[in-house]
């Protein structure tokens, strides 16, 4: 008897325990592949040009020569602002095709035919009306952006249940009373699913922008790396590049967190 | 298209013609109302005179509801039950007012229009409908918001609501933190905030397990004789149609119309072994039989 009110309360402490003992697994899981990546390179003694260790990739971090805070610095910038601008176009352009039929008509088709044109090959043609920079990347960025937050910020917003749309207009609701009480909140959950999507691309726009011509940011500092054979510092541009994608993604989430309540999140 | 949509003035003055097979509740000998409100002597609140609707266009039309004639009092409970495609869903809506009629009429009374004019319905349907980002006190509060309704009051009726539908201690809580059942009753407190003198309800219990779903109409019958309002109640369930209403419309798809319109002479309060009674056999197999089914 007694076991078994016991084994409850374990069950409970153990449920807290476990999500603190998964967050161990996944740190050694993720230490354990580098460890391997390191035993491998010098069991099998891998010349370093073709595959750095570990080790000698954030060795790479204590060479100033590569200014990795500007570097990155500039990178980051080109998503923010790629990945800002996207947001808000692409959000304010949904909730236009929702309040504008007409608008949406006229658009949306040429919209889609857009996001079929592959964006990265736009990338030589925007640094040549632009000249490179950051200007030229954030404009990539936000080309990847845009759609998929556009997208699905404008299926939220048309997914309103047809019955509550009867219960507001049963109380005569305004149009802007339904948008919103209801088709707003109730789109959150895209918008900000859309926004993830696009976190993940942002990082790719920035950098495809740097490798066909610029002369700051991660991806520049890759062609350069690459070009006296530094493979160690073309991994630690991946490596920043990969946290830098980590934090735009993390961003969106906590933004999430605070915006949406649990049950009401996409996951 | 709207032939005749509202017409005001007193329905009482009934100057329209009933189509004799249709059964006039009015004339039913026992007045099986609890709230005494209803008196058959009283003019009903809601005449529906052989209303007509039509959806599609004109080459590719069906029809969704005809021959509907009833008389509706103030506290009445009329179930409308039928299978799918009988027009249960479009009479509520026309009710609602989100639907005009293409023929026939709809009259309301005098005071009972300007009270819908200023408190609207209250309406309930099969999902719950709760906005999963309000806590249940702010969903319930949801009409109140609409209609720009004085927040303290509001607020204040929205609590005693949720007591009267046995919510009490879940104000706070999310929608996804309720069982389907409980969130059908806050969807049912939500309905009455704004005080509506008509409550439409489509198919409320239809999503709930059987013995939940007895138990929430034993709920419903309470919170009908609490607050006195007019309920029109669409319903699959022959059983609960009988059970709960004070009358029975059983409306007929293919084409759609209504089969019959009658009271219901059980006495309330009543308790589950209401359904045992020979009373409620008869009438049970009597709506199976006008429904087509033996």
């Amino acid at each position: 008897m007694s076991t078994l009110s016991l084994s409850s309360a374990d069950q409970s402490k153990g449920c807290r325990k476990s999500i603190g003992s998964r967050i161990v697994i996944i740190l050694g899981a993720h230490l354990a592949l580098l460890l391997l990546w390191q035993l491998t390179v010098v069991m099998l003694g891998i010349k370093p040009f073709l595959l750095p260790t570990p080790v000698a990739m954030l060795e790479k971090f204590c060479q100033p020569q590569y200014a990795w805070m500007y570097n990155m610095a500039v990178t980051a910038a080109e998503i923010a602002i790629g990945f800002g601008v996207a947001s808000v176009v692409g959000i304010t352009l949904a909730l236009l095709f929702s309040w504008s039929p007409l608008f949406a008509l006229l658009l949306f088709p040429i919209l889609v035919t857009l996001n079929m044109v592959p964006k990265v090959a736009l990338g030589p043609l925007v640094i040549m009306w632009l000249r490179y920079g950051i200007e030229s990347n954030s404009v990539i960025t936000f080309s990847l952006c845009v759609f998929p937050i556009l997208l699905t910020t404008n299926r939220g917003l048309r997914e309103t249940e047809p019955d509550l749309l009867d219960l507001m207009h049963s109380l005569k609701a305004k149009r802007w009373q339904i948008f919103r009480m209801v088709q707003l909140p109730g789109a959150l959950p895209y918008v900000f699913s859309g926004m993830k999507v696009a976190a993940i691309l942002a990082v790719a726009g920035a950098i495809v922008g740097e490798f066909i011509a610029s002369d700051s940011g991660l991806g520049y500092l890759m062609i350069q790396a690459q070009s006296s054979f530094d493979t160690a510092a073309m991994f630690a541009s991946i490596l920043l590049l990969t946290l830098l994608g980590v934090a735009v993604y993390l961003a969106v989430i906590i933004l999430e967190q605070f915006i949406i309540p649990k049950d009401a999140r996409i996951v | 298209m709207n032939k005749v949509a509202y017409r005001t003035g007193d329905a009482g003055d009934a100057e329209i013609k009933l189509r004799g097979f249709v059964m006039n509740a009015d004339r039913s000998p026992s007045d099986p109302s609890p709230s005494g409100l209803a008196t058959s002597a009283a003019a009903p609140v809601i005449r529906l005179t052989n209303l007509c609707k039509v959806f599609g266009t004109k080459a590719n039309s069906h029809l969704a509801v005809s021959n509907v004639s009833m008389d509706i009092h103030e506290g009445d409970f009329v179930s409308l039950v039928g299978p799918s495609g009988c027009g249960k869903t479009t009479i509520l809506k026309i009710l609602a007012g989100l639907y005009g009629v293409d023929e026939g009429m709809l009259s309301l009374r005098a005071d009972f229009q300007s009270d819908m004019a200023k408190h609207h319905v209250g309406m309930v349907f099969q999902q719950p409908l709760l906005l999963k980002w309000r806590t249940i006190l702010e969903n319930v509060m949801l009409p109140a918001d609409v209609l720009g309704l004085p927040r303290r009051p509001a607020q204040k009726r929205a609590r005693y609501l949720l007591e009267m539908v046995g919510l009490s201690g879940s104000e706070a809580k999310y929608p996804y933190e309720l069982s389907g059942g409980m969130q059908q009753r806050a969807a049912i407190a939500r309905a009455l905030l704004h005080d509506p003198k008509l409550l439409l309800m489509d198919e409320p219990f239809g999503a709930l397990d059987a013995l939940t779903r007895e138990r929430v109409n034993l709920e419903m019958l309470r919170i009908w004789h609490e607050t006195g309002k007019t309920i029109i109640f669409v319903t699959h369930s022959i059983q609960e149609a009988l059970f709960l209403g004070s009358k029975c419309a059983v409306l007929t798809s293919g084409p759609a119309r209504m089969a019959d319109f009658f009271a219901i002479p059980l006495p309330y309060p009543r308790a589950l072994e209401v359904k045992t009674t020979e009373v409620f056999g008869e009438l049970t197999k009597r709506t199976y039989h006008l429904l087509g089914m033996k």
